[in-house]
């Protein structure tokens, strides 16, 4: 691994980053800290500032004020040092449209400074890996998204670079590509690489992140692990679904007796919502009351917040709002460009 | 993991420094000359549009215009080598906003490579396309019966100007590139500059007939100044008694030159400042 001087455990650290663009408030003192072979998340809305901060953290990007150390140096003060550590994935896929997917990772290899015969095999190897084996000899223009997509990542490690950040990795893919890009990372994280991802899915962080930090508009709002970020919301519920409305308020009153609490009721589709402390426990209690009552179930279940309530309620506002197109984006996938 | 694995360390001594911002920059330029092979259009500009200005002038206009003293054809190649050179630099203004706007140069500038090569690679491939083009319009020159009379030495010489002012233009496009914002600008930019840059001008036609005013930018155009001095070096002068009173006319080669050196000296520090604005945003 990278002959780190210092860093103890820690890959990543950003301390109090700061950066405007003109008026624009892009980051407003963040901090981020990502322990080695971790995955850490930076989970946020369109414009919140991502970007900026892994362009910052990757040395394109000098912030305005803040320190930044990668693998135990200054990205500022000894960013080439940094550069031998890191790879990058940017948002967009920042691969030549007009060479072969080979010729675009044996350019990165030599740029590397690796000697040609060896950036040669390490395209091979990477273009096998990926499933662009076949298509390695093609122009890149002829490749679709996810195709790109996977190019990219592959043109970011090159280097085995101990660590690796990737901007968005799954936006823009289709469903099915999205997953396979999942496995790739995970793949990777296995491997023991430290990895920062952006993204503006919470069902992604959640999947592949030990760490999440939320930004919203330049700001950090809250970290933690998934768990943690959940639990923050107000721990697990029990939904219920009752055969017939009919029997709302029997339901209501047993539910309250196995709970101790008041469930939220509507009336409409027949559901009740509570929130329980106990878990699994307090799930059999209900059933054991619902039963006793003699109320029909439809469907009953132990409920754990998701990320996009966290969201929710961390930034009062979903995380697909702020999408300047009018784009949801919280669940959507967008169309996977094919040109 | 293969046994490439990148040796992680900078540069310590100046030597393996400049080793690297060399080897680096031929990186940068081989990537352009791959895109050739690719894409043989890329070379357009410097071949297949100044092509059809020989067939459309050589054989379109030219049956209607009559030079003084001389044939049409000989008078004319001068002037479409010149504006090849000038084309040339469309080319490298195109590819710097698609390596701007497409996220390549980010890549780059997060590869531990030398910055400097980036700029280095490109305006060198820039110029290896303007010898690839220059070689193919000599070619279709000899093809339509133009003939360099005077020798070897001049003639080199002649090739020397058109190359120097192909650099002086490289830097231009990089320059400009560098600020635009997408490739259809680039394009715009092209007909906006390029086509009055080489048409006001003694490129196509002698200056002496045009209206006062556009004949004093003609005559003071840099662009007549190399027409002038390769007509010079490759004599295929014509008598001009009214421009040899225009002094970059009348002493094309010092004029050429002294243009040259001046765009460069303009450009280039320019560019070089904008890049590394760029570079560091
Ligand atoms: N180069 C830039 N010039 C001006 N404003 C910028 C630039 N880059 C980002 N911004 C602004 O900074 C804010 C954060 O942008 P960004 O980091 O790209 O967010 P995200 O990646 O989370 O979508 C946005 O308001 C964006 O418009
Ligand atoms: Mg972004």
């Amino acid at each position: 691994m990278s002959g780190t001087a210092g860093g103890g455990g820690v890959a990543i650290r950003a301390r109090g980053v700061r950066k405007h663009f003109g008026r624009t408030e892009a980051l407003r003192g963040v901090d981020v800290t990502a322990e080695r072979g971790s995955v850490l998340a930076l989970l946020g809305p369109n414009g919140a500032g991502k970007t900026t901060m892994v362009r910052i953290l990757t040395t394109l990007l000098r912030p305005d004020a803040g320190q930044v150390e990668i693998a135990g140096f200054d990205a500022i003060r000894e960013a080439n040092e940094v550069r031998y550590r890191i790879g990058l994935a940017g948002q967009q896929a920042a691969v030549d449209e007009y060479l072969s997917g080979r010729a675009n990772l044996e350019m990165v290899g030599r740029l590397y400074h690796l000697p040609t015969r060896a950036a040669r095999q390490r395209a091979d190897e990477l273009l096998d890996r990926f499933g662009l084996a076949e298509a390695g000899q093609r122009l890149v223009r002829t490749y679709s998204g996810g195709m790109r997509r996977r190019l990219d990542l592959a043109a970011s490690l090159v280097a085995a670079p101990p660590i690796l950040f990737l901007d968005e990795p799954t936006t823009g893919l289709d469903p099915r590509s999205r997953v396979g890009m999942w496995e790739e990372i995970e793949a990777l994280v296995d491997g023991g690489t430290t990895l920062l991802l952006t993204t503006q899915y919470l069902e992604e962080a959640d999947r592949l992140a030990d760490q999440i930090v939320v930004i919203d508009a330049g700001k950090a709002v809250a970290t933690g692990t998934p768990d943690e970020l959940k639990r923050s919301v107000g721990g697990e519920r029990v939904d219920v679904r009752l055969r017939e409305t009919r029997q709302l308020e029997a339901a209501r009153q047993a539910i309250a007796e196995a709970t101790g609490r008041t469930p939220d009721v509507d009336a409409e589709s027949g559901h009740l919502t509570v929130p329980v402390d106990a878990g699994a426990a307090a799930l059999t209690a209900v059933v054991r009351e619902l039963d006793a009552a003699d109320v029909g179930i439809e469907d009953i279940a132990l409920r754990r917040p998701t990320l996009d309530e966290v969201f929710f309620k961390l930034t009062g506002h979903a995380a697909g709002d702020l999408s300047p197109d009018g784009e949801q984006i919280v669940r959507g996938a967008r169309r996977e460009e094919v040109s | 993991m293969g046994a490439a694995v990148a040796r992680r360390e900078s540069p310590r001594s100046p030597l393996t420094q400049l080793r690297w911002v060399v080897q680096d920059s031929w990186t940068v330029a081989r990537r352009h000359l791959l895109h050739i092979r690719y894409m043989p259009e890329k070379l357009a500009d410097v071949t297949i549009q100044p092509l059809i200005f020989v067939f459309m002038f050589a054989y379109i206009f030219g049956s209607a215009i009559v030079v003084p003293g001389g044939h049409y054809r000989d008078f004319l190649m001068p002037g479409i080598f010149t504006q090849s050179m000038a084309f040339a630099s469309m080319s490298i203004m195109v590819g710097i906003v698609n390596d701007m706007s497409k996220g390549v140069m980010d890549r780059f500038r997060s590869l531990p490579m030398s910055r400097a090569a980036v700029l280095i690679g490109h305006t060198g491939a820039n110029l290896i396309e303007s010898v690839l083009g220059l070689i193919v319009m000599t070619g279709s020159g000899l093809v339509v019966g133009w003939r360099a009379d005077l020798g070897l030495w001049p003639t080199l010489a002649g090739f020397g100007v058109l190359l120097l002012f192909g650099f002086a233009m490289t830097w231009i496009g990089a320059f400009v590139g560098l600020f635009l914002r997408s490739v259809e600008a680039a394009q715009g930019f092209g007909m906006v500059v390029m086509f009055p840059l080489t048409f006001v001008a003694n490129t196509f036609v002698p200056t002496q007939g045009m209206p006062a005013w556009l004949r004093v930018i003609a005559n003071w155009n840099p662009t007549s100044a190399v027409v002038a001095a390769c007509r010079q070096l490759f004599g295929n002068s014509i008598s001009t008694p009214q421009a040899s009173t225009v002094w970059p006319l009348a002493h094309p080669v010092i004029a050429a030159l002294i243009w040259c050196g001046v765009l460069i000296a303009v450009f280039l520090p320019l560019a070089v400042w904008r890049f590394r604005w760029a570079m560091s945003r």
